[in-house]
């Protein structure tokens, strides 16, 4: 907005701007789902169940854009600017790549990282039918498999999938809403996504019993080509700004035992006009007092 | 017998108490790591490989195993153990305080740039003027009325409908005074466009002026950088870029080799003018009775920095009562001062 050539001219637009500027505190990350020139029906559906997932902060295009993002990137940064979103998910099929799904991020409305994941199983929402969760849950996300740690590209993929689906930063949160959970699991090259609804049931003690209902849309999906971003880049990404640090309050200690203890700093006291107990034999009498050279009485306070 | 039987029943009431126990207990043999701000849970332990292996509902039911496992240890042995308290009263729901999570993620853009601040700020940082707070309605004598200080209805009357423009003292008697100030506005808008303009260029070049830096990698590059980098490409190959085939548009002379930085040293037996002039030049501001030094300039200079290190001094403390006209009845010496 302070860099605006063209300054907006109602309050409206003002708003728009603002919320598209960096600041210290960001918005919450909108994703933006396309289909490529030859999507089919499965991976139409996937981004259709995955909008749903992430609704309100996802934006589904309709039209089929003719692209290839790992050949050039220029029309997905052009729709992240226009539409203001970081993360995209494009949905593509051809016979080389068969139900082709690209995940990405962007950085300063240019691509961060990309990974092509191929879809081998999909189960949608609309066939495994029971009761779903409200709209806009924040979800539960577990990873297991030690290939998230262990492969570069998955820990990039964890990161990326962490990002995706976080939803909105709470301070606080409804116990009785966390009902939706998604797992992640990576074994023998493959990575499966299940989601599930949370019910508790009673065990014989006052602690519940968790059960899970499968709900949501689940994947099997296969990493194909990645496209990274390179280490400093990423390093870059990764920086905070200093505001962001929660200032340390200074002159607060504690100890082991969980006593906090302050620190005041005196100045130096004059010791002769102290104020100590009332001694009527040094109570000064009338005549002395207009002696004295501008001497003002101190006001009477109570003594520590 | 009794006694027996007592042991049978305090066994059993144990076996079934640990059954319990067992259905709500999850054996892990790598814990797992929690980030609570993000609801995220990470579990290291290698799953079951080979029985994942085989396809259809046995999958299921392992992967859904597996599933309740972790989000019993999530949600029940950390998400409920968070401080938690009754939104809205007594009958609200229980809301659990969330920390702030700890998975680094990227951010979506770089953080914001402090601007560098325009000419009046640094004018009125070097002063010490601060803002004066308005109020934002001027009591409007002629309508008897509190008016806007400026926009819709504003105090001073519609200056649209202004009847009377006075010819000041000294000007033409011809002149269309009307005219005068419609064109004084006019002057006066551009002017504050311009210096809008002005400091926006300057934030804009003072934001770039890292020359140290390789480019920036996510494309916010500008024509300047990009030749400076496109030059020190081209100067990096074996025969310092002398034989590189040039763009068709491209200008053809070659850059001096020092680049302009170095010192350069003329010719020992060059422009013979050029020298002799040179010379007298020397010794005619030698034999000048003029000082090199202009005194006015200096003492102007020390003076601004002087006020410059006052004004950031006192900064912290009050100063709302001395201000400009305090500090102007300080010095009796500065010349030239006009109160505004």
């Amino acid at each position: 907005l302070i860099y605006c050539y063209r300054k907006p001219k109602t309050k409206r637009a003002k708003r728009f701007l603002e919320k598209r500027e960096p600041k210290l505190n960001e918005n919450t990350k909108n994703a933006m789902l396309i289909k490529g020139g030859n999507a089919n029906l499965t991976v139409a559906e996937v981004l259709k169940d995955i909008y749903a997932v992430k609704k309100p902060f996802a934006v589904l295009y309709k039209r089929k854009n003719i692209t290839r993002p790992f050949e050039d990137q220029t029309s997905l940064e052009f729709f992240s600017k226009k539409s203001d979103c970081s993360l995209f998910l494009f949905g593509s099929h051809n016979k080389k790549r068969p139900n082709n799904l690209i995940i990405g991020r962007m950085f300063d409305y240019h691509v961060l990282d990309m990974i092509e994941l191929g879809i081998e199983k999909f189960v949608s929402l609309k066939e495994i039918k029971n009761s779903k969760c409200p709209e806009g849950t924040k979800p539960m996300l577990i990873f297991a498999g030690d290939a998230f740690d262990v492969n570069e590209e998955y820990r990039r993929l964890k990161s990326l999938l962490i990002d995706f689906f976080r939803g909105p930063t709470v301070p606080s949160i409804r116990l009785a809403g966390l009902e939706y959970v998604l797992h992640f699991t990576a074994v023998d090259g493959k990575i499966y996504m299940r989601s599930y609804k949370v019910l508790l049931k009673k065990s014989g003690c006052k602690i519940p019993r968790i059960e899970l209902e499968e709900m949501g849309p689940s994947l099997d999906l296969v990493m194909r080509r990645t496209h990274l971003a390179s280490d400093d880049l990423y390093k870059l990404s990764l920086k905070q700004p200093k505001g962001l640090k929660p200032k340390k309050k200074k002159n607060i200690s504690h100890d082991v035992f969980g006593t906090t203890y302050g620190r005041i700093h005196m100045q130096k006291q004059d010791l002769s006009k102290l104020q100590t107990r009332k001694v009527k034999g040094l109570k000064k009498r009338p005549a002395e007092k207009s002696a004295e050279d501008g001497g003002t009485t101190p006001k009477k306070s109570k003594s520590a | 017998m009794a006694a027996v039987r007592v042991e049978v029943v305090l066994a059993a009431a144990e076996e079934q108490e640990a059954e319990k126990r067992r259905s709500i207990t999850v054996e892990k043999e790598l814990e797992l790591e929690y980030d609570l701000g993000n609801l995220l849970a990470v579990d290291r332990n290698p799953p079951p490989a080979a029985a994942l292996r085989g396809a259809g509902p046995r999958r299921e039911a392992l992967l859904r195993a597996l599933a309740r496992d972790n989000t019993q240890l999530l949600t029940v042995s950390q998400l409920w153990e968070l401080p938690a308290e009754r939104a809205g009263g007594a009958g609200g729901p229980l809301v659990a305080q969330l920390p702030e999570p700890t998975f680094r993620l990227p951010r979506e853009k770089p953080p914001p740039k402090p601007r560098p601040p325009t000419r009046w700020e640094q004018f009125a940082r070097l002063k010490g003027i601060r803002r004066k707070k308005k109020t934002s309605l001027v009591w409007d004598e002629q309508a008897k009325e509190w008016r806007r200080r400026w926009g819709y209805r504003r105090a001073g009357g519609d200056p649209s409908r202004a009847w009377l423009a006075e010819v000041p003292a000294g000007a033409d008697p011809e002149e269309d005074q009307f005219a005068r100030l419609r064109r004084e506005k006019r002057e006066r808008v551009a002017r504050n466009e311009l210096n809008r303009l002005r400091n926006l260029a300057r934030a804009h070049r003072a934001g770039r002026a890292v020359p140290a830096a390789p480019l920036h990698p996510t494309g916010h590059q500008d024509r300047d950088e990009l030749r400076r980098v496109a030059r020190v490409a081209r100067t990096s190959t074996a025969s310092l870029g002398r034989f590189q085939p040039r763009l068709p548009k491209e200008p053809a002379e070659p850059p001096s080799r020092s680049g302009g930085k170095k010192r350069r040293f003329e010719p020992l037996l060059g422009n013979l003018a050029a020298e002799r002039s040179r010379q007298l030049e020397l010794l005619r501001d030698m034999g000048s009775k003029k000082p090199v030094l202009d005194i006015t300039r200096a003492v102007n200079k020390q003076l601004r920095q002087e006020e410059a290190e006052a004004a950031a001094a006192n900064k912290g403390k009050k100063q709302s009562k001395r201000g400009k006209r305090g500090r102007r009845q300080q010095r009796p010496g500065r010349s030239g001062k006009k109160s505004g």
